[in-house]
């Protein structure tokens, strides 16, 4: 519903205040009036030329829909590859997350510590600030629990002596590894204790291949992300090319350089976004399709992970991006080529 | 409207295009530019569409200096000058209206005051009925018409004509001319850079001759080598 305009209603609605003086009649110059133009009606204009810009950008794209799809494949190509890295390594790291809070460590305790010694141990332990709980492991429990995972019962039961060292399993409140060695250190200084096991080390090691595969996947992302800034340059620079003699004629009819600017703006942006969505679902159906030996993989492993894909917020924020990097593309072409075309020929 | 004084244009390669020239164009008169080719009337008019800028001396178009008006400002000046081409300039990816349509878009009126325009321009020129069609189905004598459609629709108080009846035979010519009279009439000052000393003659408008980039004579047709 659009509002009436102030003339309408100045015509139609009877006047509740007293009329005003009529305006006077407006003197024109003999001769043909330039045409003026308001303020608010430049700002409605220049809105509904962004609009149109924008359109006129699709429709162009849709007119060549062979060598624009190619463009955007190429963006998406260039893009779904470190965004899929991306997504598999934050899948690594939220998969090792649980590993990391499990950290514990095996304190093994002297063979002639009794159990009633190792309980009263584990209890004061247990008081620490530095450890949240801890979980004693007798000799005759842990013996039971070799037996029955090892198989190798018979054997054992024919042993004189159980050979197993009592065990008291500490849980620590920082599982940071810095946190955790020097806590290793301070219980191996025990009496009662024979050796503080850190199983740790791999989890660490993993750690800086996470690390370090995000720093590959970011480098990868920074250069592919230029890659499409120049995809983007060529193709706006092309469009500019044929679309030439458009351009003199609007800079002859006194088109501002906005105006010659826009629709390859809007041309870069697009071709970006298109090729961030496509990115997208690239990625999304890579997902799907290791997602299931994945599982099967995991389920080896006992775990019941499923793969995550995409935020919300990353399949939102990816072709945003990709506009921009399309935008900025846009900007260096009609840069460094609009100025060369003016209006030369008389 | 248009006022050069003593305005010499030397191009980077040393030629001088432009020696000294003044003249004064009032508001309302219809004005003939000849001269040899080279002679100077491309720069001249690439002076008035601040294409190029004098070496020395100044012009003035509508009481404006155009050596106080700055690169952004240019196309605001182009806004007031309607400019007719030879090679008519038209858009053959967009129909008659929106060919003559875009002078009025790029101002940024509103879209119900375009049609009006628009219409009121073809109608000028005789080719309401063809609004719809591609500039590219149209003769030649109709294409120059869109062009002059084009550079009147936002009337401006000066039109260029570089040509303008250059490919047209005497019938069409005479029509194109009775245009621009017509607009002069109205109050637009027109200037008609030609070749073509048949229309020269046969119309009595004041008339600029160019020879070497020097203006010699302002009135009579002598010294034209063509």
């Amino acid at each position: 519903m659009r509002k009436p305009s102030g003339r309408n209603i100045g015509r139609n609605a009877t006047p509740l205040k007293p009329a005003k003086p009529a305006p006077k009649p407006v003197k024109r110059r003999a001769g043909a009036q330039s045409a003026k133009t308001s303020l608010r009606d430049k700002l409605h204009s220049w809105q509904l030329h962004h609009r149109d810009s924008g359109k006129d950008a699709l429709r162009r794209m849709r007119a060549a829909p062979t060598s624009n799809l190619m463009t955007i494949l190429v963006i998406a190509i260039a893009l779904a590859l470190p965004a899929g890295l991306s997504v598999l390594l934050e899948n690594v790291s939220a998969l090792t997350k649980g590993w990391d809070g499990n950290a514990h460590l095996s304190v093994f305790l002297n063979d002639d510590v009794n159990e009633k010694q190792q309980r009263e141990l584990a209890e004061q332990w247990g008081k620490k600030v530095a450890i949240v709980r801890t979980e004693v492991i007798s000799r005759a429990q842990a013996l039971e629990e070799y037996k029955l995972l090892s198989g190798f019962g018979d054997v054992l039961d024919a042993l004189p002596d159980n050979p197993l060292p009592p065990l008291i399993i500490v849980y620590p409140q920082d599982t940071t590894p810095e946190a955790l060695e020097v806590l290793q250190r301070e219980l191996q200084k025990e009496p009662a204790v024979d050796v503080v096991q850190l199983d740790v080390e791999w989890v660490q090691r993993l750690h800086s291949m996470i690390e370090l595969g995000t720093r590959i996947v970011s480098t990868l992302g920074i250069a592919l992300a230029i890659a499409v800034v120049l995809v983007v340059v060529n193709t706006i620079r092309l469009a500019i090319e044929s679309r030439r003699e458009e351009i003199v004629v609007v800079k002859i009819v006194g088109g501002t350089d906005g105006f010659v600017r826009r629709p390859f703006l809007y041309t870069g942006f697009w071709i970006g976004l298109f090729g961030g969505i496509t990115a997208v679902v690239l990625v999304n159906i890579a997902l799907i399709w290791i997602d299931s030996p994945l599982d099967d993989l995991l389920a080896l492993y006992n775990s019941d992970y499923s793969v995550a894909g995409f935020s919300a917020e990353a399949a939102f924020t990816l072709p945003i991006f990709a506009g921009l990097l399309g935008l900025t593309g846009a900007w260096v072409a009609v840069g460094r080529h609009l100025k060369d075309i003016e209006p030369q020929a008389f | 409207m248009i006022e050069f004084d003593r305005v010499t244009k030397r191009y980077a390669n040393g030629k001088e295009a432009l020696k000294d020239v003044s003249f004064l164009l009032p508001a309302g008169e219809l004005t003939f530019l000849t001269g040899h080719s080279g002679a100077g009337k491309s720069t001249l008019l690439k002076l008035i569409m601040m294409i190029e800028r004098p070496s020395t001396g100044t012009v003035q178009i509508d009481n404006q200096n155009l050596d106080h008006i700055g690169n952004s400002g240019i196309p605001f000046l182009r806004r007031k000058i309607g400019m007719v081409h030879q090679s008519h300039h038209l858009l053959f990816d967009r129909s008659v209206y929106d060919n003559v349509a875009l002078p009025l878009i790029i101002a940024g009126f509103k879209p119900a005051d375009i049609g009006r325009r628009v219409r009121a321009a073809l109608d000028k020129v005789g080719l309401l009925d063809k609004e719809k069609l591609n500039p590219m189905m149209l003769s030649g004598g109709e294409q120059q018409r869109i062009g002059i459609a084009r550079a009147v629709v936002n009337k401006p108080p000066l039109l260029l004509a570089d040509e303008p009846t250059g490919n047209l035979d005497p019938a069409l010519s005479a029509e194109i001319m009775d245009l621009f009279e017509d607009f002069a009439r109205v109050g637009v000052s027109v200037l008609i850079a030609t070749h073509d000393l048949s229309l020269i003659a046969q119309y009595q408008h004041r008339l600029l001759t160019l020879r070497d980039g020097h203006l010699i004579t302002d009135r009579e047709e002598v010294g034209i080598d063509a």
